[in-house]
């Protein structure tokens, strides 16, 4: 897994309430059995005009002016600014592949949805909650400001805004500690191989038809 | 010792080791689907790493499954990418095992939240994980459930276990009797109504109360199903008579030398007296109307005598431009009366939705009458092979498709359309599906969440129509 230590980032603001992973990456493309490439999809309702398929050539469509993501000032942002309740409903990876690859790499909102807060952390990414204040007083500046970047700082779990505010974010130990060095859960995990063992034992001897 | 809730006694009963609030917890059962396997499968592969237990494992080709054309085999996969991840499915696990494989069109084939609960494959006291977040379903048989993105599907392959961290607890009780023609489906959604999508985040949800205790197992899945659309990753009953005997004689339940002793202990899978939970939300039964949802997420929802909501009524901003954001959408005007809402199609499935006991349910008002002229397409999509057997033997199939419904393959079809079945841009749909997000059943698709007889109901009437006063 990529490393996330710190970003100075260009933002872009999603002005909307429960983004559910179906907008962020839409069920016809999860049909890859890959995990890349996801990226030109991404919001893939909403960023183009007409439908998208697979294996189209994502150049030669239609591209919806309205849509934030698509306004000149807001190309190359790694920084998404959004609203409550982000990344709701499916489980689908395939919402943070499309994010990361689209060029993401900090999520900033008031809350998240659980599956996909968790699934960032596999994938490089930081999603940050701030309070529903911090978050309105961001997309006022961000849209105030052309080229608004933001510096983050995982290790200081630190936001720093260009005119030098500063807002502090929690962030779990644990995954603070594998974002930062890279770390692959799986083998963390296997350190822990003999416990695993012994636990099995135990639980196949309360629970023995689990092991039919 | 001090009184532990449900969840304390799952959760703890499978910690592996903690250190600072991260648990490793133990993974009993592992269900498998096409979607978010094959980078998984991969990933194991490259780092030349086997499943830990493969046993654990029981597999299903769900969502990319077409409900018809079966005679044509895998021919009949239209799309050549949905058919290369099916097929990719059976070769990862003829190259890795698995406990129970039941590949495309094989008789116990199914939704795999539909197929894991009816082989027995999910058993009271189990921690049950999938790539899917609908896994919340199988906390209906008092065990833990969570949905879990493709990265965990291959860290449980690998190791069994699952980096957690405790949720909190919730309970949410539903008092007093529900009233004829109100069912599981109208519960949940009530529930999502009042606590909102968000409302469950961070928790587990148990779910209690005298009208959870008279649910059969069917009505807990439902139940159970939609945590997540709450915004629990997990949600449960607690283990009761109605568990024990739906589990016993499926195929991978305890076989008789081991009953007694599994049943002892799932009798234990109940919260404590005086056990605490971080957070209760109380509902009256008596009060649920059948729902329907309005808007673009299943927190836009009113009862069937109400009435679409008007932005103009709400003082949050972020609120109000989010409703205005869904009657564009769904094309419907502030004030309109739900029961005139017109439909273009039904659909009749989904693991919300699809089991026996809904399929009897729509199939009980459809009897004997015809869809409406103005229903371009009506689907009945049983939730696995088995459910179908059993639904045609009871006759059910003949009701449906006499009142001018199509009679469908097992799979998950247009609760996300990720197969050919699917609404056209503008097209309204009643259905028993879970999640009414904008183009979730398709491109511009405009989705009404409601039960099975609330479908079926509208697709006779044309219309939503209250199923309490529907003849």
């Amino acid at each position: 897994m990529q490393a996330f230590t710190q970003l100075n980032g260009l933002v872009v603001p999603l002005d909307r309430a429960n983004v559910d992973t179906d907008a962020i990456i839409p069920k016809q493309f999860l049909k890859s059995i890959k995990r890349s490439g996801f990226g030109p999809n991404a919001f893939d309702e909403w960023r183009y005009l007409e439908h998208g398929e697979p294996g189209m050539d994502n150049s030669k469509r239609k591209i919806n002016p309205d849509f934030v993501l698509n306004q000149a000032r807001y190309q190359g942002a790694s920084v998404l600014l959004a609203r409550e309740n982000f990344g709701c409903g499916s489980s689908r990876e395939h919402a943070p592949w499309a994010l990361e690859d689209y060029g993401f790499r900090v999520i900033i909102a008031p809350s998240f949805a659980d599956i996909f807060f968790n699934n960032c952390f596999k994938n490089g990414m930081l999603p940050i909650v701030l309070s529903a204040d911090d978050v309105d007083a961001l997309f006022e500046e961000t849209e105030a400001s052309e080229g608004y970047k933001l510096n983050i700082d995982l290790s200081e779990q630190s936001i720093t805004s260009p005119s030098g505010k500063s807002y502090k974010f929690d962030v779990d130990a644990f995954r603070k500690h594998c974002l930062l060095n890279g770390l692959d859960d799986i083998g963390l995990t296997m350190q822990h191989q003999d416990a695993i063992k012994a636990f099995e034992t135990k639980h196949k001897a309360v629970q023995p038809w689990l092991f039919n | 010792m001090s009184a532990k809730t449900l969840y304390d006694k799952l959760f703890d009963s499978h910690v592996v080791t903690e250190e600072n609030g991260t648990a490793l917890i133990y993974i009993d059962r592992h269900l498998v689907h096409e979607v978010t396997s094959p980078q998984a499968f991969e990933g194991l592969r490259l780092a030349g790493r086997k499943p830990w237990r493969k046993d654990s494992i029981v597999a299903t080709a769900d969502h990319n499954t077409p409900t018809n054309g079966w005679e044509k085999g895998l021919d009949g996969i239209a799309d050549p990418i949905s058919r290369i991840q099916i097929e990719t499915l059976d070769s990862n696990i003829k190259e890795f095992g698995a406990k129970a494989y039941f590949p495309f069109m094989d008789k116990g084939q199914g939704i795999v939240h539909v197929m894991g609960p009816e082989q027995g494959a999910t058993l009271p006291g189990m921690t049950v994980v999938c790539g899917d977040s609908h896994t919340s379903t199988h906390g209906a048989f008092g065990a833990l459930a969570h949905g879990i993105g493709t990265s965990e599907v291959e860290h449980v392959m690998a190791t069994q276990c699952l980096v957690q961290k405790k949720s909190k607890s919730m309970l949410v009780r539903v008092d007093g009797k529900l009233g004829k023609g109100v069912t599981a489906k109208d519960v949940a959604l009530a529930i999502i109504g009042k606590i909102g999508t968000a409302g469950g985040t961070g928790y587990a949800i148990e779910f209690g109360g005298s009208v959870i205790r008279a649910l059969t197992m069917e009505g807990r899945m439902t139940l159970c199903n939609m945590a997540i659309e709450a915004g629990a990753r997990a949600g449960m009953v607690a283990v009761d008579d109605a568990t024990i005997n739906y589990v016993k004689g499926r195929p991978y339940a305890p076989k008789a030398d081991q009953w007694a002793a599994a049943v002892a202990y799932w009798r234990t899978l109940v919260s404590d007296d005086g056990a605490e939970f971080d957070a209760t939300v109380v509902l009256n039964g008596d009060d649920i109307q059948p729902q329907v949802t309005w808007g673009t997420s299943p927190e836009m929802v009113v009862g069937i005598d109400g009435m679409v909501p008007d932005p103009a009524n709400e003082s949050d901003a972020t609120k109000k431009g989010s409703m205005e954001r869904a009657l564009q959408y769904m094309g419907l005007q502030a004030n309109t009366p739900m029961n005139e809402i017109s439909i273009d199609k039904v659909f009749i499935g989904s693991c919300t939705n699809s089991r026996i006991e809904d399929l009897r349910a729509a199939a009980s008002v459809a009897k004997g009458k015809k869809i409406a002229g103005t229903v371009k397409l009506a689907l009945v999509v049983p939730g696995s092979g088995l459910v179908k057997a059993q639904a045609e033997a009871e006759g059910l199939d003949k009701v449906f498709k006499e009142a001018g419904f199509e009679w469908r393959e097992p799979g998950c079809s247009m609760c996300l359309a990720m197969n050919a079945d699917r609404l056209e841009s503008g097209e309204r749909c009643a259905s028993t599906s879970n999640r009414n997000f904008e183009g979730r059943q398709g491109l511009g698709g405009r989705t009404h969440l409601v039960s099975p007889e609330m479908a079926a109901a509208a697709a006779i009437a044309g219309h939503f129509v209250d199923v309490r006063s529907f003849n």
